[in-house]
């Protein structure tokens, strides 16, 4: 006989399948979806690039530090686009009501956050790799020219925000759509804490350990250190891979526990505001 | 140990839903068998939609136990919901999808086999064939209640929960999904419990009726003796009884 506990934790590909294919309709229905997913990362792109246009052409120093408002600007993107697109799927069903639908379903919560987890890669990819593709021809900035490093700093920054979008989604299932909005801007909590565009010693001493608690920080320091010394600092990755193992199970946990705290207050029979 | 066709299809013992401190549900019992079709009746507010969540596993209990198909409720949920279906008002299904696409992404979730001859049956079985590429937000609401009841039958369910599942129809379509709906369960021997307000529907779906009120069952029996019992003509006139006790009914009469 199978028990409770070991049914609720089955994994089906072809129900994560199943969901995926729901989101790729939803995509392919709608061409501003599409427009909407590689609109901003041109936006901050083109901003960036003429930015750091501007500083290397009137400060000497930095232009050692060449590219690096442009790599940061991408790496960012990569964060806050991954979080977005995990939140962004999981909010389809919010708004189309069909929560309930996959809560009487088969679907496992497991099943649905792995379905959600590769959305967001498919979002990303139509958003960011053409912006990186103009970065190249526009500014000269190669970020594929990272190789290893950059598939290092990719999963870093994939499992952060999948791990911030898990616990996002949890909220507004047990709070409704009021929680809306932590989707669009719980991410820019980090940017000045993870230090995106400047080193962690530029903040005060007293806060850099809440910076050094963020994984996301050693991937930024970690680009620097690659861009202006060219030095691949592994141990800085490796941290980093650490505290995501960490945040990833905090966010799945309470995931879970938001999802009973769901069922018990019957918040899942009252989608909306 | 029990063979399956024998374990009821809901089993509700003590059930009882408390929000801050407010019962919704209070102390309710009951049981329905296997190929039967029960109606759950109660005004406003009476627990009908809580009853049917804490059935359904969305909602946890506070207290008492639900057995559904013989798994233990919302426990053990993932044994049975591949059996198991629902249609409610307070779900919809994804509007830019279309029907085809909707009903494909739901039979993979219930690991329909043969899903693509499955959606066609359905749909020349609810009349949605030549609708099938439509998107669903451009359906008519009539026409999305036939999708959403498509949705509800995809797995072939052994237990179907329906709550007002013909509201807002015209009446001639009401009957239509009516007559579906009695011609699936006497095909599959299927299990049926109906949440309505649509006395009518009551009567003429269900072999058992349970009044809720205030969170309470007050009345459990066959429509029949009902009307017995009260003296009445119509389900109507037994409901407004039970809702408002004998006198003020015959009054407002």
């Amino acid at each position: 006989m199978i028990t409770a506990t070991e049914n609720a934790f089955a994994f089906s590909p072809r129900r994560v399948a199943a969901m995926m294919l729901r989101y790729w309709y939803l995509l392919r229905s709608s061409w501003p979806r599409l427009i909407d997913l590689i609109y901003w990362p041109t936006v901050q792109m083109i901003t960036w690039g003429f930015i750091q246009y501007y500083v290397t052409q009137n400060a000497g120093l930095l232009v050692r530090a060449g590219g690096t408002l442009i790599g940061a600007m991408l790496l960012w993107d990569i964060l806050f686009r991954g979080q977005l697109g995990f939140s962004i799927s999981f909010l389809e069903e919010m708004w189309a009501r069909n929560i309930g639908n996959l809560m009487m379903s088969p679907l496992r919560p497991v099943e649905f956050v792995a379905a959600l987890m590769v959305m967001s890669i498919v979002r990303l990819a139509i958003g960011v790799v053409p912006v990186t593709i103009l970065a190249l021809v526009f500014f000269g900035f190669n970020l594929y020219g990272l190789g290893f490093a950059l598939v290092a700093f990719f999963i870093n920054l994939m499992l952060t925000s999948w791990a911030v979008g898990i616990f996002v989604s949890g909220l507004v299932l047990r709070n409704g759509l009021g929680a809306e909005n932590l989707a669009w801007s719980i991410m820019f909590l980090f940017l000045p804490l993870a230090c995106v565009y400047y080193p962690v010693t530029t903040l005060p001493v007293w806060l850099q350990p809440a910076a050094w608690a963020l994984p996301p920080t050693y991937v930024f320091e970690g680009m620097r250190a690659l861009l202006i010394d060219h030095v691949f600092r592994a141990d800085l990755i490796l941290i980093a891979f650490a505290l995501n193992v960490v945040l990833l199970a905090g966010g799945i946990f309470g995931f879970l526990k938001l999802l009973q705290a769901a069922r018990r207050h019957g918040s899942l029979m009252q989608i909306g505001e | 140990m029990l063979q399956d066709s024998v374990i009821p299809a809901i089993e509700v013992e003590r059930l009882v839903k408390i929000y801050k401190q407010v019962p919704a549900v209070d102390g309710i019992s009951f049981s329905i068998p296997r190929g039967s079709i029960t109606g759950l009746l109660g005004g406003n507010g009476a627990g009908k939609s809580t009853t049917i969540a804490m059935i359904m596993g969305l909602l946890m209990p506070t207290a008492g136990s639900v057995k559904v198909l013989g798994a233990q409720m919302p426990h053990q949920r993932y044994r049975v919901l591949q059996r198991m279906n629902f249609e409610s008002p307070y779900v919809e299904m994804p509007m830019r999808l279309t029907i085809r696409q909707n009903l494909t992404v739901f039979g993979m979730l219930y690991g329909v086999r043969d899903l693509a001859a499955r959606i066609e049956e359905l749909a020349a079985a609810l009349d949605l064939t030549s609708l099938l590429d439509r998107a669903t937000g451009k359906l008519s609401a009539g026409q999305k209640t036939r999708v959403s009841l498509a949705k509800s039958l995809i797995n072939s369910p052994e237990l179907l929960l329906l709550d007002e599942p013909t509201a807002s129809l015209d009446p001639d379509t009401a009957d239509w999904v009516r007559a579906h709906l009695e011609r699936y369960c006497r095909e599959r021997h299927a299990s049926v419990l109906l949440a309505s307000h649509n006395m009518h529907e009551v009567e003429r779906l269900c072999e058992r009726v349970i009044i809720m009120k205030r969170g309470r069952i007050e009345d459990d029996d066959t429509p029949a003796r009902l009307l017995t019992r009260y003296g009445r003509r119509t389900l109507e006139e037994v409901f407004l009884d039970v809702a408002r006790g004998p006198d003020e009914a015959e009054a407002a009469q």
